[in-house]
């Protein structure tokens, strides 16, 4: 399973004349939608979409294997260093479109808002009883990403502030599987995407305990009211960022790419932050 | 390594004054060559064994030789003072080879030294001043035995490898294999080894022709078919019927795999009973026993060494399997030896993590240890196994 897995990471170099793109498993079907209508558009170029995580993007990246790295966080220093030393340039960074952290409960759980701090003593584990939030005396079921996303890790940055999650704390392996634990289980939370399913709510949040509660909604995680959210990019190495791959990168954050982003459960990027 | 049913050619002068040998010897050179080939594709298996083994072995050396530090705050030397500092010094302080170092010219190596000063402003303040920001995380010390991290009462097993502090402790994934396959064996031993007393001793020829195949058939069920059922069938159903609170834990992953280890235990058992000389149950008969006293008086302990082999094979096939796990354990990194929590093992860490895990790094590195522990785990029991088999063969009398 481990030669397979290595076979897998090391694979997929670039072939000529075709764009390959890799990383953030959060952004694969985004990528994929944009790749799928790129190419209807240019016919000429050839897009190549692999997911793997925002970090395999960046190893593939400074290993020069793929042309675009994915991710669903900042270039961290420790990857900056090794694309210096793989070819001696920081790597250039676009951001690509907005994702908003949402919380689900389920349908029939009464709460309807939490702040950011109360949500970080449920997760560490301050908190195990909904009784504490004034909902009725039950267990808090803690359901959370594998710590493999990049929704984990934003998650434990912004919302914990690093600190540890509580170890009763069950990880999925995708937005669709928390939604579906929590839509499941009575007593459930979790969090992921901007994914919708049947049996599970989607909570408001507000900074601090005193501030008013925001639902996510297009509009509040545009203008940055709602508390969690935050930019996905793409980086891609200076010298190669010619043909194709910067026609894409110019073409994904135009108006008619990030129109797209609306369709998958993404936000578009606030104007300013767009190409021409 | 030749084997004694078949006269190889090289020992054929002793035997010479056989009639007809030479005839044969000359006949014989295809299966000469094919035993060769068969030895050499023999070999090659145990020589793909060592390479794993050296393989993971390799990647986990500078994790054993204590060369890894993962600490959250280390030394760094400001891009200001790279003249100032010995070329040799720096090229240690980075990490690099000889000639790799070499070939980076000047605004190279301070862009580098830049990152890494810039590597220290990411930490957040609030770890500034925290004692834990200065631990190597991947010390044995720190892999093994609790610690009182910030923010955790009192001492703790932690495995949370992705974060400010990356914290590996390696006690809540073994507590975690070895829970949900102690409950695989418990439901798959009971059930495989009746199953397989039942076809080889008591069950009517038309029977034993279905079922046999029926249970082997199982093996040919991909795990990720049965975590699957087990996710949307048995979870549900389990807290409905016992009315715990979270449906994915140690005691739905273990069941299933249960599954999983069934026919392979089954076969092994059943080859074992089987095994057992007919004269052995027909003279218990002939002394008046039921045939379910010659069964379970009689061939059971005879077939003992192959029955332990039989449950040995399954550990290491539950302690083995991964997707079964991955998908219904819940995957949360606790100790504790409770079935109804949610428990995290080896297998699925390694599956999970890996392909995110940065190539060469500590997480990677700690990653293949687990890999090399799992190895060796199953190695060792395996051994015990055939230690264990070996003495009882001899004092049973040397039934198979």
């Amino acid at each position: 399973m481990l030669l397979g897995l290595l076979a897998g990471m090391s694979g997929g170099a670039a072939l000529a004349g075709s764009v390959t793109i890799k990383g953030s498993d959060t952004m694969v079907v985004l990528t994929q939608k944009w790749a799928e209508t790129y190419m209807a558009l240019h016919p000429e170029a050839a897009i190549q979409v692999n997911g793997g995580g925002t970090g395999t993007g960046f190893a593939a990246l400074q290993a020069r294997a793929t042309d675009i790295c994915n991710a669903s966080r900042r270039i961290r220093a420790r990857e900056k260093e090794n694309c210096l030393r793989a070819f001696r340039k920081l790597p250039r960074e676009y951001p690509v479109a907005l994702d908003g952290l949402h919380l689900y409960v389920h349908q029939e759980n009464p709460l309807t808002q939490l702040d950011l701090p109360t949500l970080a003593a449920i997760y560490t584990g301050a908190i195990t009883n909904w009784s504490a939030l004034d909902g009725p005396d039950a267990p808090i079921t803690l359901y959370s990403r594998e710590n493999s996303s990049g929704t984990y890790e934003f998650f434990k940055e912004r919302v914990l502030e690093g600190r540890d999650f509580s170890a009763r704390t069950q990880t999925l392996q995708g937005t669709a599987q928390v939604l579906e634990a929590v839509a499941r289980d009575r007593w459930g939370i979790g969090y992921g995407g901007a994914a919708y399913g049947q049996g599970a709510r989607h909570l408001s949040v507000s900074r601090t305990r005193d501030s008013e509660a925001v639902a996510p909604s297009e509009a509040t995680v545009v203008s940055g009211a709602y508390p969690i959210s935050r930019f996905l990019y793409c980086y891609v190495n200076p010298d190669q960022d010619l043909g194709d791959v910067a026609g894409y990168l110019r073409w994904i954050r135009s108006d008619d790419g990030q129109a797209i982003v609306r369709h998958l459960g993404y936000y578009p990027l606030p104007p300013s932050a767009r190409a021409d | 390594m030749n084997s004694p049913e078949v006269p190889s050619a090289h020992g054929a002068s002793g035997t010479a004054s056989w009639p007809g040998h030479r005839r044969g010897h000359r006949a014989r050179w295809p299966e000469w060559l094919a035993e060769k080939a068969i030895f050499a594709v023999s070999l090659s298996t145990l020589g793909l064994l060592l390479l794993i083994l050296v393989f993971t072995a390799r990647e986990m050396i500078p994790l054993l030789l204590g060369r890894t530090n993962s600490a959250l705050i280390q030394e760094v030397i400001p891009a200001a003072d790279l003249d100032r500092v010995p070329r040799e010094t720096l090229r240690r302080h980075l990490g690099m080879g000889r000639a790799e170092f070499e070939s980076m010219d000047r605004a190279t190596l301070e862009a580098i030294l830049k990152t890494r000063e810039e590597a220290l402003e990411e930490v957040p303040p609030s770890f500034r001043t925290d004692p834990d920001a200065r631990v190597n995380t991947v010390s044995w010390r720190h892999l093994f035995l609790p610690h009182a991290w910030t923010g955790h009462d009192r001492p703790a097993y932690v495995w949370q490898p992705v974060g400010t502090i990356h914290k590996y402790n390696l006690v809540p994934l073994f507590v975690g294999s070895l829970k949900v396959t102690l409950v695989g064996l418990l439901m798959a031993v009971p059930l495989s080894l009746g199953a397989a007393l039942f076809v080889s001793q008591l069950a009517p020829p038309w029977l034993r022709e279905w079922i046999k195949p029926a249970i082997e058939l199982l093996a040919g069920i991909p795990s990720v078919v049965l975590g699957v059922i087990a996710l949307l069938v048995l979870a549900e159903a389990l807290r409905r019927w016992l009315g715990y609170a979270s449906p994915l834990n140690a005691l739905v992953a273990g069941i299933a795999l249960g599954w999983t280890a069934v026919p392979l235990i089954f076969s092994v058992a059943e080859d074992a009973f089987t095994a057992v000389p007919r004269s052995y149950s027909q003279a218990a008969l002939a002394l008046g026993a039921s045939r379910w006293q010659a069964a379970w008086q009689i061939v059971l302990p005879a077939a003992l060494p192959g029955v332990l082999a039989a449950v040995v094979l399954g550990f290491g096939r539950c302690m083995g399997e991964t997707m079964v796990v991955l998908m219904v354990s819940g995957n949360a990194s606790q100790l504790s030896w409770s079935l109804l929590d949610s428990t995290r093992s080896i297998t699925a860490t390694i599956a999970a993590e890996m392909a995110e895990a940065v190539s060469g790094g500590p997480h990677y590195q700690v990653l293949f240890l687990l890999g090399t522990l799992l190895f060796a785990v199953t190695f060792v029991t395996n051994l015990a196994g055939d230690w264990i088999i070996q003495r009882l063969k001899s004092r049973l009398g040397g039934t198979p």
